[in-house]
């Protein structure tokens, strides 16, 4: 039932438990029970929504920062991780295999706010040798969904 | 002049709901749940697959039966989805969508003018009984009941056999019913085909669309079955791949190669690109087959439960992607209760009369649509039924 529920809130957390239940064929209680469940667990961390910011009037810069650091004795990444990922405009931090160490997710109101991120929070950081930004042009999908285009439906209208 | 038309083919019945599709295509605002064909796009991997091959000038014919590389795949998978197996050079043969299969499978068979019978049950899919008497043959129709799910029973089909009966239909998973045959179904009729000495053409384009635990079952894995069976599948239905037109048949060398004989003088080969990319599809979309099933059966249980709460009477389906609700309370045909169901609430769905005699009183509904559409669909029907009962 876990996987099942997961799969349906991962592509629209706003679905109705009534709904919810009706299409895995469970029983209500024993959804929203799961649910809550899986929130105290920490398996569900959030609920989202994925927005198309270049839609509206509001500007924002989205960066991808590759970050090479020096890993401390006996803490590994996690130290510095931590240093960056409790900067409120850092989006997302991933320990990375290969070619720099973390990739640093960022979203600024403009390119100088980003750019000022960098220089001075960033690079300054005691274990942080090196940066490369690379700055989002444009958006075509994003968690999966397909940002550019709405789909519509080009079918026969009837069809035996 | 001399009249230039076949008296058999002017004879055959025009689609009965022709005037309904021309006003529903007319209809730009109009909801349509009157669709046979997946809304899924076929896999990007699939489709990536045929731009390949015409990248890589793959653009000539293949052999009659088809590339090699697909009929070995396709006995790969049928092995390991429905445990039964096909010699990929002699017992299959790759076609223009299962339709063709179904039409080759009937002229290869049938001595036309001998009265030699087809029983075909219905509801079902529109193209056996003309395919049947353009290769001669007798339509021997049984009407299928909503009281045994619209599943074939022994008794029904003991009942249509005669003397001259040559083959049967299954065509389970069932459109426009979304009624399946279980094991034991099978194993119920299995018997009477043996003893009566009769071939069975299964049609199983939905197999894939099953919602039972077991999944489907192919009458061809029962013992005895498999010598007089033709088994017909095909890529439309299981990785929504209907406009790339291809299927297959498999069966018993002397069947199929009387089927690849008249495949060659008519059709030569099945699409070079749809073959290479269905080989694609058949080797690596096991993974995408069950993902659109489950988004299949998560709306089919939104939508017996909404017609539950309607009060709609409705058996489960377990197959397809169809729900066959009985509209008998109303006292209106099916064409009736689809007519104004559509120029009243602009929803069009197939009056179940398109697919047999006895779908008099049912509504196919296809839910090959999205969640939204389909609840904006079935608030509508609500309101319209609501309505309906008022004025009764």
């Amino acid at each position: 039932m876990r996987e099942e529920i997961l799969r349906i809130l991962e592509k629209n957390s706003r679905i109705g438990i009534d709904e919810l239940a009706v299409r895995i064929g469970a029983d209500e209680i024993a959804v929203a029970n799961e649910i809550k469940a899986m929130e105290a667990e920490g398996v569900i961390c959030g609920y989202h929504t994925l927005i198309d910011w270049e839609k509206t009037t509001i500007e924002t810069v989205s960066a991808l920062i590759e970050v090479t650091v020096t890993p401390q004795r006996g803490q590994g990444f996690d130290v510095i991780a931590e240093r960056i990922y409790n900067y409120p405009e850092v989006q997302a931090v991933y320990l990375m295999s290969s070619g720099y160490d973390l990739l640093v997710n960022m979203e600024g109101r403009t390119l100088k706010e980003v750019a000022s991120f960098v220089s001075d929070k960033l690079s300054t950081l005691d274990s942080v040798v090196g940066t490369a930004t690379h700055f989002v042009l444009k958006k075509y999908k994003d968690h999966g969904t397909i940002l550019a285009k709405k789909k519509t439906d080009e079918r026969e209208k009837l069809v035996l | 002049m001399r009249d230039p038309l076949s008296k058999v083919t002017v004879a055959l019945k025009p689609s009965g709901i022709r005037k309904f599709f021309d006003v529903v295509n007319e209809m730009p605002d109009a909801i349509s749940l009157g669709v046979g064909e997946p809304d899924f796009d076929t896999p990007w991997h699939v489709r990536e697959e045929g731009i390949f091959s015409l990248e890589k000038g793959r653009t000539f014919y293949t052999s009659n039966s088809g590339l090699i590389e697909l009929r070995k795949e396709i006995d790969s998978y049928l092995t390991r989805r429905f445990d039964v197996s096909y010699d990929p050079k002699s017992e299959m043969l790759i076609t223009v969508g299962g339709s063709e299969a179904i039409d080759l499978a009937f002229r290869a068979m049938i001595n036309p003018g001998e009265g030699e019978e087809i029983i075909i049950p219905q509801p079902s899919y529109v193209s056996y009984e003309p395919c049947a008497i353009l290769a001669g043959a007798k339509p021997v129709i049984i009407d299928l009941k909503a009281e045994n799910d619209f599943r074939l029973t022994a008794d029904e089909l003991k009942a249509a056999i005669t003397d001259k009966t040559k083959i049967l239909v299954l065509p389970f998973p069932n459109n426009p019913t979304g009624a399946v045959m279980e094991r034991k179904d099978l194993e119920s009729i299995a018997p009477i085909i043996e003893e009566n000495d009769i071939y069975v053409l299964s049609d199983e384009i939905y197999a894939e669309l099953t919602y039972t635990d077991k999944g489907h079952v192919t009458i061809a894995s029962l013992p005895g079955m498999r010598e007089r069976t033709i088994l017909i599948n095909g890529f439309s239905k299981a990785y929504a791949m209907t406009g790339w037109r291809l299927g297959y048949a498999c069966g018993p060398n002397s069947i199929i190669s009387q089927m690849t004989k008249i495949h060659q003088y008519a059709i030569m080969c099945a699409p070079t690109t749809s073959q290479y990319a269905a080989v694609e599809a058949v080797r690596n979309g096991d993974k995408d087959v069950e993902e659109m099933r489950d988004a299949y059966n998560q709306r089919r249980r939104f939508l017996i439960n909404t017609f539950k709460q309607m009060g709609l009477p409705c058996f489960e389906p377990f197959g397809a992607f169809y729900i066959f609700p009985c509209i008998k309370e109303f006292g209106l045909t099916s064409d009736e209760f689809a007519t104004r169901l559509l120029m009243e609430e602009k929803v069009a769905v197939v009056p179940g009369t398109a697919f047999g005699d006895s779908g008099e009183g049912f509504l196919r509904i296809s839910y090959a649509y999205s969640m939204e559409a389909l609840k904006e669909a079935l608030g509508r029907i609500e309101h319209f039924v609501g309505r309906l009962r008022e004025s009764i």
